[in-house]
């Protein structure tokens, strides 16, 4: 935020040589700078961003090297630990949700299984289901978007009154009408991955407009651009234009809106499986453990919290990139 | 505010009248009806075609799956499913003005006039299911609303008018916090905080008719909860789009012209900014007008959302056609009166 300008200069008097890096620096400085870089530089600086963009690489990993991780520590999600539950209450024995060095996060009420091993597996749900279905967004509404803010006319027209009226849509609940009359068989998949692909699929189509509606303005006022009538007026072709003039300068602002959506995505899934439409047990995810606690919230406190925090830190890292992102890209922000 | 807007309204550079307002609420009311014809067909799509599409099929699931054939062959012939789906659509549509019988041979089932549809599953009409839980969900809705308005806009103008303080990275963070935390573990920690835990609040649901007391005590958790996300929310919506606004010529204008800072923020800034909010709560009322869903689960409030989750997992199709509808209609209503608070906030809405 402050200045680094001052620093150098505050020295002794400055030698020739000195001056002369000094010079050569402001040369540099007034090269000219791509979006791109613009935008990491000013990323680099946001502490918050940085930390918010580390957590999110950190959760990736964890998700990706889950069973890894889960056999590192000796646990399996699915593996029923009985003996570790008071059989009078249904809960586990010890303190904190039978935490020790074994079940570092403790065990779930009647089954015994851990909870540390189940919130390694579920990451991977709630991350697959939150980055496919924003990518399943982000193609239709760059596609659609594209379109009506380049041919205008009745295509516009049409668009633009489909994604005002999804966007009037009471969501959630058509998400989970259509998940739950989805069948439980389809294209070859059964149980959870039948699950996975309806929900990536109907949140990825509620999601769409809101991109859409970001491109469509876009290219509208990218249309008439001189560039663009330069190209034009030297024979390109509607596709060229599309794909070389047009598309290069949407990327900045539907990365932007694909950060923002991920986070939402996340919680649209935990959702759906706290409701029970989601991924179904004994698969584990975030919003069925949630589920499962509210009827332990009184003996066992800890198995709500995990999984809570769990979505919590998920979604924060996400959100806090993501406004760093924005901010980055923002073509009005100080450079 | 009105009186004010009549004025300006009646200048020789404006061109909305009375009659201005007039066609701008038909043109408006005109959208929203064909959107409920959308609606409709929408709703009718994803519970009539969607599995015949997928290969479910929709008799069997109207009953139950351990229903005997005999009784999946009398809803089909009940519901005439077998004719084409706009017949289907229009027996529904009729349904609910002149009521409906479903007959298939000597087995009659009557629903009465408004007819939202006949729970085969719990042998109900859906109307009544509808009206007993639209006042919890309601009074949940209209409640949190009070309360996320009152605090997430005063903090968020507050925190752009603060820009930069304590007071507003404090504010935000918060905010952040609160987007980042779903509604049913916010819910669930205040239930152990401050029921189990301090004891404080019974938290269970009593009906307003009972005890107005044993109401209030009951809702207050479930207010508080879901008012502390939107307020979120709109706080962050509120600052970013008053910062924008602030930036403005014509609030410089403003200010050029020796207006005083108060009337400036009051009279100039506040009213665009409330344009984008208004636009917000239209659309969220609307949703949670038609079920808070996750609210009503974490606090077990029997209203729609509740209705919608047992209808799915009972399989009990026309419970969930039937509150989908009326959300549908709730978020279309809401909507039109948002316009029509448009034309009264922002004269520019009027000239469009």
């Amino acid at each position: 935020m402050t200045a680094p300008l001052h620093e150098p200069t505050a020295e002794a008097a400055p030698s020739a040589a000195e001056e002369a890096a000094v010079i050569s620096a402001g040369a540099k400085a007034v090269q000219g700078r791509s979006l791109g870089r613009i935008a990491w530089e000013r990323l680099k600086r946001d502490k918050l961003a940085l930390s918010g963009g580390i957590v999110v690489l950190f959760l990736i990993v964890v998700a990706v090297l889950a069973p890894f991780i889960a056999d590192l520590v000796g646990q399996d999600p699915y593996a029923h630990n009985e003996e570790l539950i008071d059989p009078l209450f249904g809960t586990p024995k010890g303190a904190f949700g039978g935490i020790s060095s074994d079940h570092l996060l403790g065990v779930e009420p009647v089954n015994g299984r851990d909870i540390f091993a189940r919130i390694l597996y579920g990451a991977r749900i709630s991350l697959l289901v939150g980055f496919l279905s924003a990518i399943v967004a982000v193609i239709l509404g760059t596609v659609l978007g594209i379109l009506a803010g380049f041919f205008g006319g009745w295509v516009d027209s049409v668009i633009s009154r489909i994604m005002d009226g999804l966007l009037a849509f009471p969501q959630l609940l058509f998400i989970i009408a259509l998940v739950s009359v989805m069948p439980n068989q389809m294209l070859g998949l059964t149980g959870t991955g039948v699950r996975l692909f309806v929900m990536i699929l109907v949140i990825g189509f509620f999601g769409w407009p809101y991109i859409g509606r970001v491109v469509r303005g876009q290219t509208l006022s990218l249309r008439e651009r001189e560039y663009v009538e330069a190209a034009r007026s030297l024979g390109a072709g509607r596709l060229y234009i599309l794909f070389k003039e047009l598309l290069p300068n949407l990327v900045a602002p539907i990365i932007v809106y694909t950060t923002m959506m991920i986070p939402t995505n996340i919680l649209t899934e935990a959702a759906l499986s706290f409701l029970g439409v989601g991924v179904k047990p004994p698969t584990a995810s975030w919003g069925q453990m949630l589920s499962n606690a509210i009827d332990y919230y009184k003996s066992d406190p800890t198995y709500m919290v995990i999984p809570g925090v769990a979505i919590f830190i998920t979604v924060l890292a996400f959100n806090l990139f993501g406004d760093g992102v924005r901010d980055a890209l923002d073509p009005k922000g100080s450079r | 505010m009105i009186a004010g807007h009549r004025k300006t309204s009646g200048g020789p550079r404006s061109r909305g009248g009375p009659r201005a307002v007039l066609a701008y609420l038909i043109r408006r009311l005109f959208a929203a009806a064909v959107m409920l014809v959308v609606i409709i067909m929408v709703v009718f799509g994803i519970f009539f075609l969607v599995p015949k599409w997928a290969g479910v099929d929709v008799a069997t699931s109207f009953v139950g799956k351990q229903a005997d054939p005999a009784a999946v062959e009398a809803v089909r012939v009940k519901l005439g499913l077998g004719d084409p789906i706009y017949v289907q659509v229009w027996e529904f549509f009729k349904g609910i003005f002149a009521g409906r019988t479903y007959a298939a041979g000597g087995d009659v089932t009557n629903c009465a006039a408004p007819c939202f549809g006949y729970s085969f599953r719990s042998e109900q009409a859906v109307w009544p299911v509808l009206t007993d839980r639209f006042p919890v969900t309601l009074g949940l809705a209209l409640g949190a609303a009070v309360l996320w308005l009152l605090f997430g806009v005063s903090a968020g103008v507050l925190s752009a008018l603060k820009r930069g303080t304590l007071w507003d990275r404090g504010a935000m963070v918060i905010a952040l916090a609160g987007v980042s935390l779903p509604i049913y573990f916010t819910g669930l920690l205040s239930l152990a905080i401050f029921s189990y835990g301090l004891g404080w609040i019974d938290g269970e649901y009593v009906p307003l008719e009972e005890s107005f007391t044993g109401w209030l005590s009951g809702m207050i958790l479930p207010w508080i909860t879901l008012a502390f996300l939107y307020a979120a929310m709109y706080a962050r919506i509120t600052r970013a789009t008053m910062m924008e606004i602030l930036g403005e010529d014509y609030i410089r204008t403003a200010r050029a012209k020796g207006l005083k800072e108060q009337v400036v923020i009051r009279k100039h800034a506040m009213r665009s900014t409330m344009t984008p909010i208004l636009t917000m709560l239209g659309m969220d009322l609307g949703a949670l007008i038609g079920g808070a869903i996750l609210t009503e689960t974490t606090f077990s409030l029997p209203g729609l959302g509740q209705a919608v989750l047992n209808g799915i997992k009972n399989q009990d199709l026309p419970i969930i056609l039937g509150v989908t509808l009326i959300t549908s209609v709730a978020v279309l209503i809401a909507n039109l009166v948002v316009d029509v608070m448009y034309a009264v906030i922002d004269p520019r809405v009027r000239l469009a």
